[in-house]
């Protein structure tokens, strides 16, 4: 008996269940490029080195040109066309486009869906390898321009576009700790 | 007076060029919405994968397509022995076409890498296991990859600009009170665009359709037609977004490839060219040796500059890397000589690449000159300044405008030079060695002739359509405002459209003429629309169009030395453990004419600058003398600068202007590239006291140097 090389499943995406049938080989990053027309996420390098098809899966950063899509039912995902609130920008969309935090715009996405999670895993208190001190009663480190700058360097520009992410990173940030203190 | 702006978008003044506003595309690239060349689905759309040669010189003796083409999902598999001819005796916009569009024309390998067959399947999971699985076997020659400035194979090409001599270099060279005579060396680079090149071929009522990734719509479609000898109005070539180019997006395989698969399946074909493959398919910069000489008097008054580049090119097309050439706009001089060489090696022709010729001819000139400053007890900028040209030093022809020494002024202000203690090797902090550098930025003003047509709509909006290429430029930002500016209206009336080759020749994104050029065209057209409309009456429901065509203009231009110029400046930190060099901050004042959209702008000058960082300390292409192939052709074996290596870098200008131009625009996609990594390199001898005259400067370059590291 032959064995078989693809299989029906169910991916959820931005909210939304898509059952498709998919070729074992196929990754999380073709899935939604070349099945399910999101080509927001790209493809920089297919490799896991550039950051450009990052996504989030559920809520953590991930390259999804290193995940095959079979892998990745029962995961919620988000892609760059998921972080919008309809017509209303997610405050780091709003900030790359203000401060031409990119220029070609093929690594934007990745970096727009890396920055978000960025912002998350600060507020939560991660640490990064530009932390001084990591020891837990130390607190949130703050967010100063070497941290992004390591926390996001995964994502790879090769416009040259850093020095502008890493405002507009600073500035959603920002704009996210104002919403929260307002909120309380 | 320095044009002092805003980063953020600014409401007032509502329509001049001059003020800063946000990409006309930018909400689609920040959504996701943009879509690139690989992106735009077609129903029966196939995939192609290319297969390339593992060897680097010799010829095919066969590709075992056979069981391949049995494996599921495969429609076809092309190569040399079945592909369709193409004509590549042709001249086109740049020339005779790199033989690499002889693709699957013969048995001949000329390099690692070279395209020996592409599989067409109904899925790219189908086509990639498939060519991964096509054996192909090879009679394989001796090969040379080794290059040197001191190869045998060097030579000195026809043609202009190779070789340029004034005065009598060796008298004046005797005659110098001090000389400076080293050899600089770049390695192997490559572009490095973060959308590999893809092209989608398909033929639709009689006419070839092509979606692509390039630097110009109009000039590939161009040299298709030429290639398949189609009648030229039936190519169209369309290429909306583009995800960075740098000189690699022109006429290249997969646009050539998806056209024979569409042709022979008559079907829609998507070839995109991976990763590793776009190391030997779409070009890179030479690796360089250079040797300087300076001769100066006491007072550092330049007697002799002698520039001697070498670059490499392949066995089967003659490109050269023109070093030499930076200086030539540069610095008065009694004698001056700059020669471009090349050798011809077993390896894939080199191309275009941000500032072919200035990006390493700038490192090794102007950080001979720090060298020279350091003999004459000068500061580098006052060595500049006393060997300014009051016309050009080779040419005798005025300067349009130059405004270099404004530069250095202005940056030196804001950089603290004033405040610098010249010696070198003496600032530490912890473990950290602290030095500052600076250097010269050039980069010519080209112009090219170019078409558009701008429609006055019924409904008071206004159409610009010209074939220009945004390779995230904010090219078309900047038509946006040059047209809005021209026609007195606010931008949001204003709708430009791009990337398409029925719009009409146009001149292609590179050497920083795009906006030049098409602005140049735009306006034209707006002039003509605007006398028309003046003289009244309705607006039919076509619109009123008007074409331009900048040809005549162009070619009238006056003969003057057009160039920008520039003034960088950086501080690096040397670590004495490590041998780490990080850049602690850049500033780069330029003089680059009238500056459309500060916003962009700013961003193409940090962008270049931040290439010339990346240059200086991290890129660097492996290639294995014994395969004759690349170690790590990807982005872990070619690192280029990330996010954590790139510090705060600012760029600004000076008021640039000159009253006979008609534009004033000159061009900023280059030029910050250009000095920037001389300006690191001098800052790492003001650090360590030792001069690092191969780049990158890698870590174990400093360690092993020793300096002030070991003191």
């Amino acid at each position: 008996m032959a064995l078989s090389t693809s299989s029906a499943i169910t991916l959820n995406i931005n909210g939304e269940k898509h059952t498709l049938p998919v070729d074992h080989r196929t990754t999380l990053l073709d899935a939604l490029r070349e099945r399910l027309d999101l080509t927001g996420t790209k493809k920089g390098c297919d490799q896991g080195q550039c950051g450009a098809c990052t996504v989030l899966v559920d809520g953590r950063r991930a390259v999804s040109c290193l995940q095959l899509a079979v892998a990745s039912e029962g995961r919620e995902i988000t892609t760059i066309e998921g972080v919008a609130q309809g017509e209303q920008l997610h405050p780091v969309q709003q900030a790359f486009l203000d401060l031409d935090g990119y220029q070609c715009g093929y690594c934007t996405p990745g970096q727009v869906c890396s920055a978000i999670a960025v912002i998350e895993e600060h507020a939560a208190g991660w640490p990064s390898a530009a932390t001084t001190d990591v020891r837990p009663e130390a607190g949130v480190p703050e967010l100063s321009a070497e941290e992004i700058r390591e926390r996001m360097s995964g994502n790879l520009c090769r416009c040259g576009a850093y020095v502008s992410i890493v405002q507009a990173v600073a500035q959603a940030a920002a704009s996210n700790t104002e919403d929260t203190e307002a909120a309380a | 007076m320095t044009a002092r702006t805003t980063t953020t978008t600014s409401p007032a003044p509502a329509n001049a060029a001059g003020a800063s506003y946000t990409r006309v595309e930018g909400r689609d690239k920040v959504t996701g919405a943009a879509r690139y060349a690989g992106e735009i689905p077609y129903a029966d759309l196939a995939h192609g994968w290319l297969v390339l040669s593992t060897i680097a010189r010799g010829r095919i003796l066969s590709v075992e397509s056979d069981p391949v083409r049995e494996m599921p999902g495969v429609l076809a598999v092309l190569h040399h022995g079945n592909a369709p001819r193409v004509d590549s005796d042709y001249v086109g916009m740049l020339g005779k076409p790199d033989p690499i569009v002889e693709v699957f024309q013969h048995d001949r390998i000329p390099f690692v890498g070279w395209p020996v067959a592409l599989v067409v399947a109904e899925t790219s999971e189908q086509a990639r296991e498939a060519a991964e699985a096509l054996v192909v076997r090879y009679e394989e020659e001796t090969h040379d990859v080794a290059f040197s400035s001191a190869h045998p194979g060097t030579y000195t090409p026809d043609g202009d600009g190779m070789l340029i001599e004034k005065g009598d270099l060796e008298a004046e060279l005797a005659a110098s009170t001090h000389v400076v005579d080293h050899e600089y060396t770049t390695p192997e680079e490559h572009h490095g665009s973060m959308e590999p090149h893809a092209a989608m071929a398909r033929w639709d009522s009689g006419r070839l359709e092509i979606v692509d990734s390039n630097q110009g719509s109009g000039w590939v479609a161009d040299e298709l037609a030429k290639l398949f000898s189609l009648d030229p109005d039936s190519v169209r070539v369309r290429s909306e977004h583009v995800g960075g180019a740098f000189g690699s997006k022109g006429v290249r395989v997969h646009q050539i490839l998806a056209v024979m698969a569409a042709t022979q399946l008559d079907r829609p074909v998507r070839v995109v060219i991976t990763r590793r493959q776009l190391f030997s398919l779409t070009g890179y910069r030479s690796p360089t040796a250079q040797r300087v000489r300076l001769g100066a008097d006491a007072d550092g008054r330049l007697r002799a500059v002698d520039h001697q580049a070498h670059s490499l090119t392949s066995t089967v097309h003659e490109f050269v890397e023109t070093s030499a050439g930076f200086g030539r706009p540069m610095y008065a001089s009694d004698a001056h000589r700059s020669v471009n060489r090349v050798v011809r090696l077993d390896v894939p022709t080199p191309t275009f690449m941000r500032a072919p010729g200035e990006a390493p001819g700038s490192f090794a000139l102007e950080s001979a000159l720090d060298e020279l400053a350091e003999k004459c007890g000068m500061d580098p900028i006052a060595l500049r300044a006393r060997n300014e040209p009051d016309v050009g030093p080779v040419s005798g022809l005025p300067f349009a405008s130059r405004n270099l020494l404004a530069a250095y002024r202005e940056g030196a202000r804001r950089f603290g030079w004033a405040d610098r203690d010249p010696r070198p090797g003496v600032r530490r902090e912890g473990r950290w060695l602290l030095g500052t550098g600076t250097a010269s930025a050039t980069f010519p003003v080209i112009v090219a002739p170019s078409t558009a047509a701008v429609t006055a709509e019924a409904d008071g909006t206004f159409t610009v359509r010209v074939n220009a290429a945004d390779v995230g430029t904010g090219a078309r930002t900047a038509l946006t405002l040059i047209a809005a500016e021209a026609l007195e209206v606010p931008r949001e009336r204003v709708h430009v459209r791009i990337g398409d080759s029925d719009f009409g020749p146009a001149a292609i994104s590179g050497g920083s003429m795009g906006t030049r050029s098409w602005g140049w065209a735009v306006r034209v057209a707006v002039t003509e629309l605007r006398e028309q409309l003046a003289l009244g009456g309705d607006i039919p429901p076509q619109g009123i169009t008007v074409r331009s065509d900048t040809s005549a203009a162009v070619g009238a231009l006056a003969q003057k030395e057009r160039h920008s110029f520039g003034a960088q400046f950086a501080e690096v930190g040397v670590d004495v453990a490590t041998g780490e060099v990080r850049v602690r901050r850049m500033l780069g004042i330029f003089a680059a004419g009238k500056i459309v959209n500060p916003l962009t702008a700013r961003s193409q000058f940090v962008g270049g600058m931040t290439w010339g960082l990346s240059m200086a300390l991290h890129e660097e292409a492996h290639r294995d003398q014994a395969t004759g192939g690349h170690v790590g052709a990807d982005f872990a074996g070619y690192h280029f600068a990330a996010n954590a290596d790139v510090p705060v870098i600012e760029a600004d200008w000076v008021e640039d202007t000159d009253a006979d131009d008609p534009v004033g625009i000159k061009g900023i996609g280059e030029i910050g590239i250009v000095g920037a990594a001389a300006a690191i390199a001098n800052a790492v001898w003001h650090a360590t006291g030792v001069r690092h005259r191969n780049l990158p400067i890698r870590p174990d370059r400093v360690l092993s140097a020793g300096g002030a590291l070991d003191a």
